[in-house]
């Protein structure tokens, strides 16, 4: 296997008697996807959440490119690298497509604190958040209230801002979710595509989509991870079949 | 042009043809009331970048204002007296030179802001706007029982400060210092709302954990926008105090505070113009109602109400309507 870009170690993350993240250990490496799924309340986003910087684990670590990033924050995680898309959309919905766009270029870029020249006038700026915007198919919207997108157009905006950063992996929490088949279908094909330039950690309920892409699968139940394999292994794996697949193996 | 840009044309135009009227009419008092109205405008500005552009509901923005009507009156009342600041380690003199007041105005409310915001901004929410407005009346509390600078009496200024070669006790000069300065800050505010900044911060009110995925802390940017803020609102406490001759403690009230804000609610949260409409109602009001009725806050409240209720975006708001820009 190749080397990981991000591995999570041990993690722990309790809500009183609930264990939500129970000793879970992760790699994410250069060039796969590697899916996570699991039932409602498996512990999914939570798991995300550690790892993108926006809750604090209890024990355990998360490596990024190497470096201990546990207690980093989300905007330092971002800065290396990391890029994250929310299961519920958080995009600044009264800004233009294209301004949040260039939110996410001006970010990487790292000069937030100039105070006069305007920021639709800053080519690069501009540059990176078209150019983005072309590749998930949302030029033509580039002028039109975030708010007035359609459902489906705000997780691929999700999906565009996250590749302004230029990152070093992705983490995505349910991408596809309420996307329909057809755009189900594109956003598959997109991200089989993604994982060349960096790769990705995919939480997806999706399972023709999961089984479609995944060049690993890890399952979480119960805040575990009771198995990891490649799509075939995990297709046989009879407690994913009984936890998950919810068929009597 | 887009309506709104029209809209705010004709404010201007109207705040600087008014009191030119007024002028030719040989009608002082409606000067100064004009005068009054570009100091307040510009106290709301300021209050408006933390608010409308950042989101956040600051109650403690007298606090600022405050500061910048002591500098200057602590500043001229020791020029008055020949009385130095302070003789050691180095001398510090008084001085009743307005550019100079409006210089120190600017920087130590921009500290106060940088103090009251750097605390205060670690929490959000209806404690953000109780800790700003506890901020506030420590400074109005100080200021009653410091009794070197007047306490609870306030502070009397003979003459009004100097502006090199302008007769600033002339109310229509006075005046158009006043203007020319809130519209250069108005510009600022428009060019700060549209820069990568502005572009942050905007975005931080609306989400911040967007912002933060992106790389940027909102800390950071809530921070130098309150400052930002702050110092605009203390440059119109100098200048306000400047109007009067005179500062009291009541520039530092919760009501000071309350009265900033309904300037730029009732013009339009995070309008450019907001703040200037919202002053000249507020000051037509206070004249017109203020004369028939001691009871005319009763009608503002009406106002302020309706507003909260039905039109969101104030007047500027209702009058040019929604528009997105298409960048
Ligand atoms: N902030 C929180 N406080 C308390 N319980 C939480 C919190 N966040 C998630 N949980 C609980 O942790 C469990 C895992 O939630 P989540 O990570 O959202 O699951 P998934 O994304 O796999 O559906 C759920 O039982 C949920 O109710
Ligand atoms: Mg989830």
């Amino acid at each position: 296997m190749t080397k990981a870009i991000l591995s999570v170690r041990d993690l722990c993350k309790s809500f009183g008697a609930l264990k939500a993240t129970d000793h879970v250990n992760l790699d994410l490496c250069t060039g796969e996807i590697h899916a996570l799924i699991g039932p409602n309340g498996a512990g999914k986003s939570t798991l995300i959440q550690q790892i993108a910087g926006g809750m604090a684990p209890d024990s355990g670590s998360v490596h990024f490119l190497g470096q201990d990033v546990t207690q980093l924050s989300t905007p330092k995680r971002a800065q290396l690298g990391l890029a994250r898309t929310f299961q519920i959309s958080a995009l600044a919905m009264e800004d233009t497509v294209l301004q949040n766009a260039m939110l996410g270029a001006l970010g990487a870029q790292g000069h937030v604190f100039r105070f006069f020249g305007a920021a639709s006038k800053d080519r690069a700026l501009r540059e990176v958040a078209k150019t983005m915007l072309e590749r998930v198919g949302l030029a033509d919207m580039a002028g039109a209230r975030t708010s007035d997108l359609s459902h489906g157009q705000r997780r691929q905006l999700e999906v565009a801002v996250a590749l302004t950063l230029k990152p070093r992996a992705f983490v995505m929490d349910e991408p596809m979710a309420g996307l329909g088949a057809e755009g189900s279908a594109r956003l598959t094909e997109f991200l089989s595509d993604l994982r060349q330039e960096a790769p990705i950690l995919l939480v997806e309920h999706d399972m023709d989509a999961v089984f479609a892409l995944a060049d690993r699968i890890s399952v979480l139940v119960y805040g575990q991870i009771i198995a990891t394999g490649s799509v075939a292994d995990i297709r046989a794996h009879p407690d994913v079949r009984r936890a998950y697949l919810g068929e009597d193996a | 042009m887009r309506r709104e840009s029209l809209i705010n044309v004709l404010l201007a135009a109207g705040l600087l043809g008014f009191p030119l009227w007024a002028y030719v009419m040989n009608e002082p008092f409606l000067i100064t009331l004009s005068t009054r109205v570009a100091i307040l405008a510009l106290a709301g500005v300021g209050l408006n970048i933390a608010l409308g552009l950042g989101g956040l509901v600051s109650l403690g923005h007298a606090a600022f204002f405050g500061i910048g009507g002591y500098a200057m009156g602590i500043l001229a009342s020791h020029a008055q007296s020949y009385a130095p600041l302070m003789e050691s380690p180095f001398l510090i003199e008084g001085t009743k030179s307005m550019p100079i007041i409006w210089l120190v105005a600017i920087i130590a409310s921009g500290l106060a802001a940088l103090m009251i915001g750097g605390l205060s901004l670690r929490t959000s929410g209806v404690y953000f706007i109780m800790i700003t407005l506890a901020f506030g009346q420590m400074f109005f509390y100080f200021s009653i029982s410091w009794p070197a600078y007047g306490g609870e009496d306030g502070l009397s200024i003979y003459v009004r400060n100097g502006f090199p070669g302008l007769n600033t006790l002339d109310p229509i000069q006075f005046f158009l210092i006043c203007y020319v300065l809130l519209v250069a800050v108005l510009f600022f505010a428009n060019r700060l709302a549209q820069s990568p900044f502005g572009l942050a911060l905007n975005a931080a009110r609306q989400n911040a954990m967007r912002v933060e995925t992106v790389g940027i802390t909102p800390y950071q940017l809530r921070l130098t926008g309150f400052v930002i803020s702050g110092m605009i609102t203390g440059l119109a406490g100098a200048l306000f105090a400047d109007l009067n001759r005179f500062v009291s403690p009541s520039m530092f009230s919760w009501q000071t505070s309350g009265e900033i804000m309904i300037f730029v609610i009732l013009g339009g949260t995070a309008r450019l113009f907001g703040p200037v409409a919202g002053a000249a109602v507020f000051i037509a009001l206070e004249h017109i109602l203020g004369g028939l009725s001691e009871f005319w806050h009763i009608y503002l409240g009406v106002l302020l109400l309706g507003i909260v209720l039905f039109a969101r975006g104030g007047i500027i708001g209702t009058l040019a309507g929604h528009e997105v820009r298409h960048d």
